[in-house]
């Protein structure tokens, strides 16, 4: 489903050169559980950005699915992040839309019908547990309740992977916990999941592959991996 | 397909409601640089017509000796008739002179008497020769400096107008340039200013394109609504800026009629009022769109 090969990502344009990501050689399978642990700045959310071309690599190659990611053209790329449902770290709310509005954009770009938005849209919310505040704007919801509307709009499409940057970053341990078991779920029915995270609990409950991550190196890559603090 | 035309009108409209102060802001100034155009345009006529009014009075007169036969006149006339540079060679007889200069003067006791007691026509017959144009006059006096029938003129006006035709040519010159170097540069000043409007309008909205794009849209599903808004702008502010204009022409109209004695600016703003609404739109909307596209162009890159 996504392979890196050889991956190096360098930040920096005039002078200080910073490198984010070294040589990163993976594969993730389909229906797979990973998760991409390490410290802050450790690279994680730059693996993520290279999975949708929001960021070209320096070096290597990065392939999803069958789209060799960054010989991708502008126009091309949509299709691709039609199949990825990413809940952004920083959320990335349309701050202009109400959260219905966000949620139903994700199916409005794929062109899906107007009646798709009407059954799925007040589902997805209701399943984060928004259904009374779906005409809110994001300035007028909480962290975590950003967050969740961020979930809901990563789902609704039902993509062929989830990619879930630190999550429940802004969840108290309910909604954490409620969050984590519908990744798991989604992920059972056949939806490959990606998740980053420093939450230990959490990697250490879900018990499935980890991915470690250290000043942009791989460090650890285990089938049954648990969160190994350096 | 249909779908997806239906929700970006929907979000242009949902967009200019929601944008609240920046899309009245945006308004506002394309208001004001359709009223410059609209303001030259009124310009533009209005000098057209004076200008008109101006050409209209020049013209030269030859007198005819007082014995020339009406037939030779004619024959004239009709010579004249043919040369390029000329528009009409009118032609007044004795008489027609006569019962000119009589109602003009009826009311004039004096001069009817006076007339009376002559007995017999004063006056000179006469062809009025109206050039193409005003620059023309002088190749046309010398036509007739040279002519051989010039014996027969008893006096040509142009030697005496000569100079004030000269000079009204080059008012005329110098008001058409101006007008237009003027036009054409309010009319850039009115161009560059929309355009910077609206791309401030949509530099506030750059991280929404960005994150529009990660989520999947495609560029045209994300630049849609911003030309929709930019269209609704441009209609706007058409039927805004005629709203503004009319009773401003409505009111300054007398004072024209003053000035320009043939020019009914109210009326001709009325009946033209279809057409400017259209061409008023058509710009407005044209630069709205355009400068639309253009500035979204530059946040799809994500
Ligand atoms: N656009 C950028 N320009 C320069 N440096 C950047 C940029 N984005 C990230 N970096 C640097 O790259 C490194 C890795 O960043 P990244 O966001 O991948 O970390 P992370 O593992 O997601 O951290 P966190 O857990 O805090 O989210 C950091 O040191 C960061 O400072
Ligand atoms: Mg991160």
């Amino acid at each position: 489903m996504v392979i890196f090969q050889n991956v190096s990502k360098i930040y920096g344009s005039n002078g200080r050169q910073m490198a984010a990501l070294e040589d990163a050689t993976f594969s993730i399978n389909q229906k797979e559980f990973v998760s991409v642990v390490g410290k802050s700045g450790a690279g994680k959310s730059t693996i993520i950005k290279l999975i949708i071309g929001e960021e070209t690599p320096s070096k290597g190659r990065v392939i999803f699915g069958s789209y060799d990611v960054n010989k991708l053209k502008s126009h091309e790329l949509p299709q691709l992040r039609r199949r990825v449902g990413v809940i952004f770290q920083d959320f990335r709310l349309l701050s202009r839309k109400t959260a219905y509005e966000n949620v139903a954009f994700a199916l409005e770009v794929a062109g899906r019908p107007q009646s798709d938005i009407i059954d799925f849209v007040p589902q997805a919310l209701e399943m984060v547990g928004l259904k009374d505040k779906m005409l809110n704007f994001p300035k007028e919801l909480s962290g975590g309740e950003k967050q969740r509307v961020a979930i809901a709009r990563a789902m609704i499409n039902h993509p062929d992977m989830i990619i879930a940057d630190e999550p429940t970053g802004n969840l108290d341990p309910m909604n954490t916990w409620e969050i984590i078991k519908i990744l798991m779920k989604i992920n059972e029915l056949g939806t490959t999941v990606m998740l980053a995270t420093h939450n230990k609990d959490i990697v250490n409950h879900i018990n499935q592959r980890v991915i470690s991550v250290e000043n942009g190196k791989i460090v650890r890559d285990e089938a049954k991996g648990k969160y190994i603090l350096v | 397909m249909l779908i997806n035309l239906f929700r970006i009108i929907k979000y242009g409209f949902l967009a200019f409601r929601r944008n609240g102060w920046l899309s009245t802001a945006t308004l506002s100034i394309i208001v004001l640089a359709l009223l410059v155009f609209e303001g030259l345009m009124i310009f533009n006529v209005l000098t057209k017509t004076a200008v008109n009014l101006l050409e209209d009075k020049i013209d030269i007169s030859i007198y005819f000796k007082i014995d020339a036969p009406e037939d030779d006149i004619l024959n004239i006339q009709k010579s004249l008739g043919t040369l390029t540079e000329v528009k009409s060679v009118d032609y007044v007889s004795r008489d027609r002179a006569l019962e000119v200069f009589k109602e003009k003067h009826k009311d004039d006791a004096a001069i009817s008497q006076s007339l009376e007691e002559l007995n017999a026509n004063p006056l000179l017959a006469s062809l009025n020769i109206k050039a193409n144009d005003p620059s023309e006059y002088a190749t046309i006096a010398d036509y007739l400096d040279k002519a051989d029938f010039k014996t027969m003129f008893e006096k040509v006006t142009y030697a005496q107008n000569a100079v004030v035709i000269n000079r009204l040519n080059k008012i005329i010159g110098v008001a058409e340039k101006g007008g237009f170097v003027l036009i054409v540069f309010l009319a850039f000043i009115a161009v560059l200013v929309t355009f910077n409007t609206i791309r401030l309008a949509i530099y506030s909205s750059r991280d929404e394109i960005g994150i529009m794009r990660l989520v999947g849209a495609s560029n045209s599903f994300i630049r849609g609504p911003y030309v929709v808004e930019g269209i609704i702008y441009g209609f706007l502010a058409a039927v805004l800026s005629i709203g503004i204009t009319a009773p401003i022409v409505y009111f300054i109209s007398p004072y024209i009629s003053v000035f320009i004695a043939d020019m009914n600016l109210w009326k001709y703003f009325t009946s033209n009022i279809i057409g400017t609404l259209f061409y008023q739109s058509l710009f407005g909307i044209g630069l709205g769109a355009v400068s639309s596209v253009i500035a979204v162009r530059k946040y799809l890159k994500v």
